[in-house]
């Protein structure tokens, strides 16, 4: 009896390495969260939430429907189900990442909401699943997502490979759509915040409150929805959920000036515990640059060090399962004092700017800089463009220069728009020379559009959605390829296949465009005056067809009718 | 007149060479009066470009040539300056044919008829005025300045130009086969030319003493012939159209297209205004009605001018380049080179000095308010409007002004020139 317990108590015992995969059968799904505070150079934080649920079932077995929902929210595991969705990539973005001041996020955004699905491939109809899954989404979001049609979505070939388990290169199955006029609000992060499990009652959520969020300069919440292996071999299979909510504060906003955050500055909350349902709650702080830029307090013993965006950073670590975190004042106020103006940030290797050339309101044409800021490797991107039916694209006037010099690109898969019916999609693999600025210009024409098609402030312009770089660029440092349980979220996000380089996803600014307006006071006086020359033309056809010429016989004024009538009654004879 | 001539294509070559060569060529070959969605230059090599990269030039939304333009740009596109400067030189042959053939020919029969009153003398042309009717008919096409930018912008408006003046000059030599072979490759071109059956059937008909009488079996027959011929050719070129590239993509995109109006550019036409601030409600109506317009006019100017197939293809020509879903000045060149073949209308016609202000005062304003509106803002889309309307206006205004000029002067012919009253005093002649 006692061997036996004895092995089968060794079989459960958590493993070194990994995480403790305590099974019980029924509720399989554990809860992570963390923060991480990196202090930028020019004097800004920048803080990344990451909510992580993991649950090994099966949204999408046949027959067997998911009703017992514990960690995992009700409403994402029943849109799952429903729509036979195999990942979800929402996010809502406020504001535009600067890359060259702020380095690169851990999770790239677009200004306004985005929203790519990759779909299982036993779905028979893709764009009414579509259809309704944007609606569903809108109302769990309270966002305006029902905007989400078929003239704004498109099917990327080669952008957005899935970023979970499953080697579906059909790209059939994926839907790709942004609304760059989307306003982030506290509106949307409410429901985002109620999908957590603490709620914002525990945990790093508290720290979640709308004032000081919002009175930011960058701020993106998103929640990515992927199937992912449970360890190295993969011999089973889960759902993972993460809640991610990047947030930067300005200096001189939310700074007042002063080189000084704490917690309570940023959120004006402090963390007094973690979230009971969390199997683990850590915040991280960036110390990479301490002893030189500034200075954190309370200090902490424990360091991690991570490889993340090809480059070797250490952070302290706070765990807040641990009672002595908090320290006797049972709360948590992290504290990061600038000492000096510090040195020079690493330069980030890939960067994009986008922007419109030409005067007018008839052509213009869009300009893509990508910059590759490696000092001897040469990488190739793949850039993605999306641009609405109503900016007629030229193909043929596409150029591609780096260095002054024709760039051919190596693949290009163009999809021409139709007219209210779909947006154009161009993607192109460009190799970037090393040290170089490599510039893609395409021209178009405005289009007129019927006035009930534009925006009630026309006259502001219409939005054209982000460009998106995608790239492997080499890396200065070896990436961890291995796959361990308790690995920070934020450098598990995106899957590493091979040492030498990592995946970087840069958006560029949406484009805001003008196009030429009719008068929109005028559509009854339009219809009157065209139609009156269209009526003239026509009198004069049937004047000149239906009448002959005749001698004209003046005929005789009136009275001399009526005395002619009088006459003829009279038997006199008439005059004339 | 052999030397005048050539010295007249020499410098018509000259302006044109010297304008593809100098910077406006690109400046012309922009402006929207020039060039429409369906004929401008830009869209067949984008078309071309796409083809090239794999993907249907019909799949999208920017190329609406026929495959018939795919077919032949893909070989000639770099020599696409001299396609289009060989193009007037087609309708400059027609001229030659249109007064010496066939103007002279039918009055010298109708003198020998004896068929026209005394006094109408000099109501007929001499012969020495219609020695200079091809000279006049060329110069009135090749100098105009709307065929020069038409051809300067390589706007394909000029190869269908070419295309209907071969039908005319086919069908003005009496050539029943080719003259429907080529009226199909217009309507297949553009659909508007179906129009042009009717004068080319009266035409035949005219030249084969076979009067036009609905009982009459030998009519029918005929027109059965004329029929075959035609659909069947344009039977044959929609099919070897599918065979270019192994789909019908091409018949919403052309045809689809022209009908239904969906690209509102503006343009010196009626309908993209009218379009562009259209209830939803009405749209289909409307299409239907703006539609029907340009064919509605056959069948009674057919009646009326049964006898004068001529100036029928004339007045088709005409309505169709005004009332047309996508207009250009290459199509309104069209109709002008054919106005000296009538200059012995001139002393019938009414309005002629407003009409021939209204043109040019519209055709100067045209660029003014259309830079005002795009690109100095300081107008909006009302004033190009306007001006549009005012240039339709002006041309029905001429269109009709030498269909009166015209029915006037056949009144003369037969009822003689000075007509007198009752009473014997000078009569006036009215329209009732």
């Amino acid at each position: 009896f006692r061997l036996s317990s004895l092995i089968g108590h060794i079989s459960t015992c958590p493993s070194l390495i990994g995480q403790c995969c305590q099974r019980h059968p029924g509720s399989v799904d554990e809860f992570q969260e963390e923060l991480v505070i990196r202090p930028l150079h020019s004097g800004d934080i920048y803080a990344s939430f990451q909510f992580r649920t993991l649950w090994d079932t099966d949204f999408l077995q046949e027959g067997q429907k998911v009703s017992h929902y514990r960690l995992f929210p009700k409403s994402l595991g029943q849109v799952l189900s429903k729509f036979s969705v195999r990942e979800l990539h929402i996010s809502f973005t406020q504001g535009f990442w600067r890359t060259m001041q702020w380095g690169q996020p851990f999770i790239p955004s677009p200004p306004g909401a985005e929203l790519w699905v990759w779909f299982h491939d036993t779905v028979s109809d893709v764009d009414g699943n579509w259809k309704e899954l944007t609606n569903v989404l809108s109302g769990i979001f309270c966002a305006s997502l029902n905007f989400i049609d078929l003239t704004n979505t498109v099917q990327p070939s080669a952008s957005f490979k899935p970023l979970g388990l499953g080697n579906a290169t059909d790209h059939r199955f994926l839907r790709y759509a942004t609304l760059p006029r989307e306003i982030v609000c506290t509106e949307n992060l409410t429901p985002w915040k109620k999908l957590l499990p603490c709620g914002s009652k525990a945990g790093l959520a508290v720290l979640l409150k709308s004032e000081k969020l919002f009175h930011s300069s960058f701020h993106s919440q998103a929640v990515h929805i992927r199937p992912v292996c449970q360890d190295e071999q993969c011999t089973s299979k889960a759902w993972e959920l993460r809640q991610t909510l990047n947030v930067v504060f300005d200096l001189y906003t939310a700074g007042q000036g002063k080189k000084e955050w704490s917690l309570f500055k940023m959120f004006s909350r402090t963390l007094t515990e973690a979230c009971p349902l969390a199997t683990s709650s850590k915040v991280y702080v960036d110390i990479t640059d301490n002893p030189e830029l500034f200075e954190l307090s309370p200090a902490t013993p424990l360091l991690s060090q991570a490889v993340v965006l090809g480059d070797r950073r250490t952070y302290s670590v706070f765990d807040l399962t641990r009672a002595e975190t908090f320290g006797q004042l049972r709360s948590l106020n992290l504290l990061l004092r600038w000492k000096g103006d510090g040195g020079e940030m690493l330069r980030p290797l890939l960067h994009a700017e986008r922007y419109v050339a030409g005067f007018g309101l008839q052509t213009g044409e869009i300009h893509t800089v990508i910059y590759n800021n490696h000092p001897y490797r040469a990488f190739p991107v793949l850039l993605m463009d999306s641009v609405p039916w109503y900016l007629q694209l030229y193909i043929h006037t596409l150029t591609v220069t780096s260095k002054s010099r024709d760039n051919k690109p190596s693949y290009i898969h163009y999809q021409p728009a139709k007219d209210r019916h779909r947006p154009h999609l161009l993607e192109m693999l460009i190799q970037l020379p090393p040290h170089s600025m490599t510039e893609v210009t395409v021209q178009f024409e405005r289009a007129l559009l019927k006035w009930t098609e534009y925006t009630p402030d026309p006259n502001h312009g219409f939005y054209v959605g982000s460009s998106v770089v995608s790239a492997l660029v080499p890396s200065m440092v070896a990436m961890n390829t291995n796959f361990t349980q308790d690995q920070p979220l934020f450098s598990s996000f995106v899957p590493v296949k091979e040492e030498s380089s990592y995946f970087v996803r840069v958006y560029t600014e949406p484009l805001l465009v003008n196009l030429p307006t009719p008068d929109f006071s005028m559509p009854y006086n339009v219809i009157c005056l065209t139609c009156t020359v269209v009526a003239v033309g026509y009198g004069s056809f049937y004047n000149l067809l239906t009448r002959t010429f005749q001698v004209d016989e003046p005929s005789l004024p009136l009275a001399k009718r009526l005395a002619n009538l009088i006459r003829r009654i009279r038997g006199v004879p008439l005059l004339t | 007149m052999a030397a005048p001539l050539t010295l007249l294509l020499i410098v018509a070559v000259t302006i044109r060479a010297v304008l593809f060569r100098s910077s406006w060529a690109e400046l012309i070959s922009e402006r929207v009066e020039v060039v429409s969605p369906l004929n401008a230059w830009k869209r067949v090599v984008e078309g071309l470009a796409l083809l090239d990269l794999g993907v249907s030039p019909y799949s999208g939304d920017v190329f609406h040539e026929t495959p018939f333009m795919i077919y032949l740009f893909h070989f000639v596109v770099d020599y696409a300056e001299i396609v289009f400067m060989v193009s007037p030189g087609l309708v400059f042959c027609l001229s030659r044919f249109l007064t010496s053939l066939y103007l002279f020919r039918k009055q010298k029969y109708a003198l020998e008829s004896d068929r026209y009153p005394a006094d109408c003398l000099e109501l007929l042309r001499s012969p020495k005025e219609m020695f200079y009717i091809p000279l006049k008919v060329a110069m009135f096409y090749l100098l105009n300045p709307f065929t020069i930018l038409s051809c300067v912008a390589k706007s394909t408006c000029g190869l269908n130009n070419a295309i209907i003046a071969l039908f005319i000059l086919c069908t003005l030599k009496g050539s029943a086969l080719l003259s429907g072979i080529l009226l199909a490759l217009a309507t297949y071109q553009s659909i508007y030319p179906l129009t042009l059956f009717a004068p080319a059937l009266l035409f035949f008909l005219q030249r084969l003493y076979i009067p036009v009488n609905l009982r009459r079996s030998s009519f029918w027959f005929f027109t059965l012939q004329y029929a075959f011929i035609y659909v069947g050719s344009l039977v044959v070129i929609t099919g070897l159209s599918f065979f270019l590239l192994g789909s019908w993509d091409f018949i919403p995109s052309v045809y689809g297209f022209i009908f239904s109006v969906p690209d509102l550019t503006p343009n010196i036409g009626l309908f993209w205004y009218f379009f562009a601030e259209m209830f939803e409600h009405f749209r289909l109506f409307f299409i239907c009605v703006f539609q029907i317009n340009v064919f509605f006019y056959t069948i009674p100017l057919s009646i009326k001018l049964k006898e004068h197939p001529v100036f029928l293809i004339f007045m088709q020509i005409a309505i169709i380049s005004i009332f047309k879903s996508y207009p250009t000045v290459g199509d309104v060149a069209l109709y002008m080179a054919f106005l000296p073949a009538w200059s012995h209308l001139y002393r019938f016609l009414r309005n002629i000095f407003l009409v021939s202000c209204v043109l040019l005062a519209c055709s100067a304003l045209f660029p003014v308010l259309w830079h005002l509106w795009i690109y100095a803002g300081s107008a909006n889309s009302n004033f190009y409007y306007a001006i549009t309307l005012l240039f339709n206006f002006g041309q029905i205004l001429l269109v009709s002004d030498y269909f009166y000029a015209y029915l006037r002067r056949e009144h003369h012919l037969t009822h003689g020139l000075y007509l007198k009253k009752k009473d014997g005093t000078e009569a006036t002649l009215v329209l009732k």
